[in-house]
């Protein structure tokens, strides 16, 4: 199929983009690398959880999601950037698919979410991070992470084609994801928030995904703040049901951005 | 037979407030080139947007290389080559890199893929910057590339929007020369361009572009005829400039300008070689020696100029 032959040498070229500028792939590893740190050495000693490894164990789901939701902006400008400088009029009008180069981005994206969740998983386990979980749940659960990569990676192409300027769909991603990160059960107990801000943040896919998390990696998710819930009894069907929706709704509109874009 | 057909082109922005293409006709014969001439929003851009299939027109017809444009896009991306305004390629990727690239993706299979990359590097100069980023490359050599790019598959029709906007004159002249090359194989091209010099020397013919509309077409020496007959002018020393005006009056039969700066008379004239002779004869027994003396024909600046009403500058740009 020529649309899996087309994408597979986008995917190439992203890869050859990494070892032409290594830099990316080093700050796009430190940054969660960083968090990491951060969390579990500022907010860790403070935060009681009573939890057996204490709170880097219900941290490392939350900062994987975390981390895996920021490939919204990277392929959003990623894609902004090429928008810029023309490329993608040069693609447009080769014969070739038309949503090979959205697919091979995308997944591109997402093989660099691997490596980035590789090194964070092995930093997370330097200190103290130990999903009680066996291996296939531990691999499922990290499965879980890459989809939701994916499926946002799929926002950020919409959101990178239809930037008027690429400077902006960084500021504009980040405006989006970063709230989304942090109104959610990731980092601390919901239960101190309104209750307005509560049903948000018992709703919010980052939370649903972060459940669904800690659920494989054998954890009890103390963080969610109300019990019997449908998100919160059933985090992984939830999750799985945002990632389609979320896919079902912006693959179509993103590729018909992408033929359509008049740069 | 035509290669590119455009007819009654309309695309406009904005909700129909701005409208780029105005009923726009224009098209190309096989194996020529025609130069699109003409301030920048005139509507260039979106003329070769539309025949290379980035963009659906409002209204109108477009057919290249036979096919029609709005109904067979993909069909058109076969037989098409397109070098825009920006150097279209990977600046952080090498240049072979770039090349294997995208003719991986006209699947050529790898190896005939960098076959043709290092065929096409050898064609433009560019071997010896194979291996470096783009990034590091000059204006004239990214141009160059993104050029290569658009002829991995020895394209049936190429668009060049702009071919050498914001190059110096060294990289302007190095890019005539590839795009002469191009020609003398036996390309169909069409160009668009806002410098007059361009289309005149590139462009078997050229068809002036304003506000969206072809306004005239022609070869460069039919629109130059258009606008009227030569000019002839010459120069003196300051002593001899009013016997010299009393001269060509009687020559021209009009009253010759004077720039006083050049020292130099000029006036229409209909008969060509043979008032420039008259002239030189009626100095020489007047004993004055002119220091240059000649037959300019009009530039296509003039030609513009009587056509809009305005130059090529003081368009502000809207595109």
């Amino acid at each position: 199929m020529s649309v899996l032959h087309d994408s597979a040498i986008i995917t190439q070229r992203q890869l050859r983009l990494l070892t032409r500028v290594p830099e990316v792939l080093i700050f796009s590893t430190i940054q969660p690398v960083m968090f990491v740190l951060l969390f579990r050495y500022v907010f860790g000693g403070s935060i009681e959880t009573g939890l057996e490894g204490g709170y880097v164990q219900l941290l490392m789901p939350g900062i994987f999601v975390q981390t895996v939701a920021f490939t919204l902006a990277g392929t959003a400008s990623g894609l902004a950037e090429d928008m810029k400088k023309g490329l993608i009029d040069r693609f447009r009008s080769l014969p070739i698919s038309q949503s090979a180069l959205v697919i091979g981005r995308t997944l591109g994206d997402s093989l660099l979410n691997i490596v980035v969740l590789a090194v964070m998983g092995i930093a997370g386990y330097a200190v103290g991070w130990r999903p009680s979980a066996g291996i296939a749940n531990v691999a499922l659960g990290f499965l879980f992470l890459l989809l939701f990569g994916y499926a946002l990676s799929w926002v950020g192409v919409l959101v990178g084609l239809s930037a008027k300027d690429a400077r902006v769909v960084q500021n504009v991603s980040f405006i989006v994801t970063f709230p989304l990160t942090f109104l959610s059960n990731a980092f601390a107990p919901t239960t101190g928030m309104p209750r307005a801000l509560q049903y948000f943040a018992e709703w919010n896919p980052v939370s649903t995904m972060v459940a669904a998390c800690r659920e494989l990696f054998g954890l009890e998710n103390i963080f969610g703040a109300t019990k019997g819930s449908f998100p919160s009894e059933n985090p992984l069907l939830t999750s799985l049901i945002y990632m389609v929706l979320i896919m079902a709704i912006f693959i179509p509109l993103s590729v018909r951005k992408y033929r359509n874009s008049a740069g | 037979m035509k290669s590119v057909i455009a007819e009654e082109l309309v695309k406009t922005y904005d909700k129909g407030k701005v409208r780029a293409l105005d009923n726009l006709n224009l098209d190309v014969e096989e194996g020529t080139v025609l130069g699109v001439l003409g301030p920048n929003g005139a509507g260039k851009t979106t003329t070769v947007r539309i025949l290379s299939t980035l963009l659906r027109p409002d209204s109108g017809r477009a057919m290249v290389a036979g096919i029609d444009v709005i109904k067979h896009p993909d069909k058109v991306r076969e037989l098409i080559g397109l070098s825009g305004q920006y150097a279209a390629v990977d600046e952080i990727l090498t240049g072979y890199d770039n090349l294997v690239m995208f003719g991986q993706l006209y699947h050529l299979g790898k190896k005939n893929a960098v076959l043709r990359a290092n065929e096409l590097l050898e064609q433009f100069s560019l071997t010896e910057a194979a291996k470096r980023p783009i990034k590091t490359y000059s204006g004239g050599m990214r141009r160059r590339l993104d050029l290569a790019a658009s002829l991995i598959v020895k394209p049936k029709v190429l668009f060049l929007d702009e071919p050498t906007t914001g190059l110096d004159p060294r990289g302007r002249q190095e890019m005539w020369g590839v795009i002469q090359e191009l020609v003398k194989g036996g390309v169909t091209l069409l160009l668009t361009t806002q410098y007059l010099e361009e289309a005149d020397q590139l462009a078997d013919e050229i068809a002036v572009i304003d506000t969206g509309k072809v306004i005239a077409r022609g070869t460069s020496d039919a629109l130059k005829k258009q606008v009227g007959g030569e000019r002839l002018e010459v120069v003196v020393e300051a002593q001899h400039i009013a016997k010299t005006m009393e001269i060509v009056q009687a020559v021209s039969g009009i009253t010759p300008s004077l720039d006083d700066g050049l020292r130099q008379i000029s006036a229409p004239v209909s008969t060509g070689s043979a008032a420039l002779f008259e002239v030189l004869k009626a100095l020489d027994s007047a004993g004055i020696h002119a220091l240059d003396v000649g037959l300019k024909r009009p530039s296509l600046d003039d030609v513009f100029l009587s056509l809009t009403g305005h130059t090529t500058e003081t368009q502000e740009a809207k595109a």
